[in-house]
């Protein structure tokens, strides 16, 4: 620049400063604010109750809580939860694999209704949930009675709250793998075609490595939507005790009546359970992702 | 009226053929491929001169009632690299995916190294496909990216390990066996996916719009990069693309499509000088689309009229390549076109004028520099423009007929015709 284009060097650069410094101040304080809400937000809607429980169910120290969870009835309803769990998350992801595959790769007639069909479970409220199948199954039904007559009792009994746990969890699985398989698109796998791979393969050597995120994520959400379930599980199992109590409705039990310290010490280990499951994933996942940005 | 941007292809040949320095890397590695196939040289008994890799016979396909491909017929020799050129909705794409088995058509045949491949699954057609947004599996490293096909065929370890070995120097990213496709560039990953599909061996090689993805500088490289490679691999390979300085950088014929069908076939230079139709000669490269009843007879060899056979209609128009046009700015004698310098516009080496003879016919040519700066044209000026060879295309016979104007006049005054 020629000497005599810089008067008054001082001046320019002062001018543009002051504004520039007075806004970004107000947007620093509104970005705090809004952190600052978000926070609190946070702490009233999870950390306060969840530090509440925590505090009720050591309100007696160890001793009684321990007691709680040693009880055999209290393994019991855990082993019941659990053991639904397994079974419905088996299910629903081996099904909403191939179903987000149908609905995401095939055109077929009817795929639309099925596509808006999926979210019903989860936009149904359980208990109606159950009601149906209490509906279809039960005793009165026409299937109830001919399964009845062969020995076999769905309602009130084990198989109809795998039925229940299974139908309010199906669309977990389903809704996380719809977007990816659809932003993933079919050249991964015509290219594993135009190497030789078959389609077994293909869907085992680069299907599912492409989408394993998404089966964690959706596998992780049906594990805690199973073993929190509440509504259809009630309805259909009929709740008894030592037969088909599962973890959530002995809590409730135990809030109604005989023994609270129970449910708190169930509770604390169901809202445990899920935070680690949650928690853990995100780890896990950022471990692996993590060790693979090294590798080089 | 210009069509398409502008081709140097008089600036010599283009195609890069192997440099002494940088085919150096390739020359390591020749005595891995397999050698060119004996047939190539040794016919049989004379019948069959040249070797078809691949070759469609009347293929068509629908979308509904878009037809996409239209009775399609073409062949490609053994260890040539073939481009299938054509606007977007051509059905370029179709054809090379139904090539592949990709995509099924509705009637025709499909034969691959002399076998009928038209029902065959994919996975038996042994072909190498390249996309165009590569398709690299992000899980797996480059290694197991190429080495996958060889793993799918029971490969041996080692033997599929000395094989990727091969390919990855052939690609130039030897270091790159552990790393993620997320780490590479575009052009790096381009090239993977060209060693991936390259690893089993395949019969032929579909490259479905290669390039498309890369920005303007990679893909340049690029290209050469691959011509340098088929010259050394000598795998049959057809590519589809819709750029036409790609199809004459790179390839050694060109089928040229249009709404699904097969416009022309031929090497570069023959479509570009000889065009079948005023579609091939817009869409290769330049040309001014002139009206031919403008055409005004200079004082040697007269109008159109007295030296071609026919004599030109109302509708008939001259489709003439920029560098096609001499420019002057006073008459000698050719036949010529009054036209009015718009605008000159320095390009480097050479210099582009805008001209426009009638208010609805602009014309462009190019000019090089120093031809130009000895005339000294002027925005404004008054000059003629004598064209040296034309297409003469006649829409209601749909004829479309090249014409070399100085041979003609020559001949026409040889004849007698009056000056």
């Amino acid at each position: 620049m020629p000497p005599d284009l810089e008067p008054e060097p001082t001046a320019a650069p002062l001018a543009f400063e002051l504004p520039l410094k007075g806004r970004e101040e107000a947007s620093g304080w509104g970005r705090r604010l809004l952190i600052a809400a978000v926070l609190a937000w946070f702490a009233i809607l999870i950390l306060v109750p969840g530090a509440a429980l925590v505090r009720q169910a050591f309100a007696k120290g160890w001793q009684p809580l321990a007691a709680a969870l040693i009880d055999p009835e209290v393994r019991r309803v855990f082993a019941l939860s659990l053991g639904l769990a397994a079974v419905a998350t088996a299910v629903n992801t081996v099904f909403g694999i191939a179903m987000a595959l149908v609905l995401v790769r095939q055109r077929f007639f009817g795929r639309t209704l099925i596509d808006g069909v999926v979210d019903l479970p989860f936009a149904v409220s359980p208990i109606v949930a159950g009601l149906m199948l209490i509906v279809l199954y039960g005793p009165e039904s026409p299937i109830g009675g001919w399964l009845d007559a062969r020995g076999i009792q769905v309602i009130y009994a084990l198989p109809g709250m795998v039925l229940a746990t299974t139908f309010v969890t199906v669309p977990f699985v389903v809704r996380e793998l719809a977007p990816i398989l659809r932003e993933l698109g079919e050249e991964y796998e015509q290219a594993a075609h135009t190497l030789g791979a078959g389609r077994w393969r293909t869907f085992w050597s680069v299907t599912l490595p492409s989408i394993r995120w998404g089966v964690a994520y959706g596998v992780t959400l049906t594990v805690g939507r199973c073993l929190g379930e509440f509504g259809a599980v009630l309805v259909v199992s009929g709740n008894v005790i030592g037969q088909t109590q599962t973890a959530t409705l002995y809590i409730a039990d135990g809030v109604e009546s005989f023994h609270p310290e129970g449910a708190y010490a169930a509770s604390l280990v169901l809202a445990a359970a899920s935070f680690v499951l949650l928690v853990g994933m995100d780890a896990l996942r950022h471990r692996l992702e993590g060790a693979r940005e090294v590798t080089s | 009226m210009s069509v398409g941007p502008f081709v140097d292809v008089d600036a010599g040949p283009s195609r890069a053929r192997p440099a002494a320095g940088p085919s150096v890397a390739f020359h390591h590695h020749r005595g891995a491929w397999p050698p060119p196939r004996v047939e190539a040289w040794r016919p049989e008994d004379g019948r069959e001169e040249k070797n078809v890799a691949i070759e469609v016979r009347g293929l068509s396909k629908k979308y509904g009632s878009f037809q996409a491909v239209n009775d399609v017929s073409f062949e490609v020799e053994s260890g040539k690299l073939v481009a299938l050129l054509g606007p977007s909705g051509s059905g370029k794409s179709t054809i090379l995916r139904t090539i592949a088995g990709l995509e099924s058509a509705d009637s025709g045949s499909v034969m691959l190294t002399g076998e009928d491949a038209t029902d065959l699954p994919v996975q038996q057609r042994g072909v190498g496909f390249v996309f165009q947004h590569y398709a690299l599996f992000r899980h797996m490293t480059i290694r197991d990216n190429i080495g996958f096909g060889l793993k799918i065929r029971g490969v041996p370890r080692a033997e599929a390990r000395r094989r990727v070995d091969e390919l990855l120097d052939l690609i130039q990213l030897g270091g790159y066996a552990n790393r993620y496709p997320s780490q590479l560039s575009g052009g790096q990953r381009q090239r993977v996916a060209l060693a991936r599909a390259l690893a089993p061996r395949p019969k032929v090689l579909l490259l479905d719009e290669p390039f498309g993805a890369l920005d303007a500088k990679v893909r340049d490289e690029l290209r050469t990069w691959l011509r340098r490679l088929h010259d050394e691999v000598h795998v049959t390979s057809l590519f589809v693309t819709h750029d036409q300085r790609e199809a004459f950088e790179v390839s050694d014929q060109i089928v040229v499509l249009a709404e699904g069908r097969v416009r022309q076939i031929g090497p570069p230079q023959t479509l570009y000088e000889q065009p079948a139709d005023p579609f091939v000669a817009g869409f290769l490269g330049a040309i001014n689309v002139l009206p031919l009843r403008s055409l005004k007879a200079g004082s040697v060899g007269g109008g159109p009229e007295e030296w071609l056979d026919m004599p030109p209609a109302e509708h008939a128009e001259a489709y003439v390549r920029p560098h096609d046009l001499d420019v002057f700015a006073a008459r000698d004698g050719k036949p010529y076109w009054p036209a009015r310098v718009e605008r000159i516009t320095p390009l480097g080496g050479v210099v582009r004028l805008d001209l426009r003879i009638a208010p609805e016919h602009p014309l462009y040519i190019e000019v090089p520099r120093d031809r130009s700066n000895g005339v000294g044209f002027a925005t404004g000026d008054e000059v003629y423009v004598c064209p040296r060879h034309i297409n003469i295309y006649d829409r209601v016979r749909g004829s479309f007929d090249p014409v070399d104007v100085h041979r003609a006049i020559g001949l026409s005054l040889e004849s007698g015709a009056g000056i």
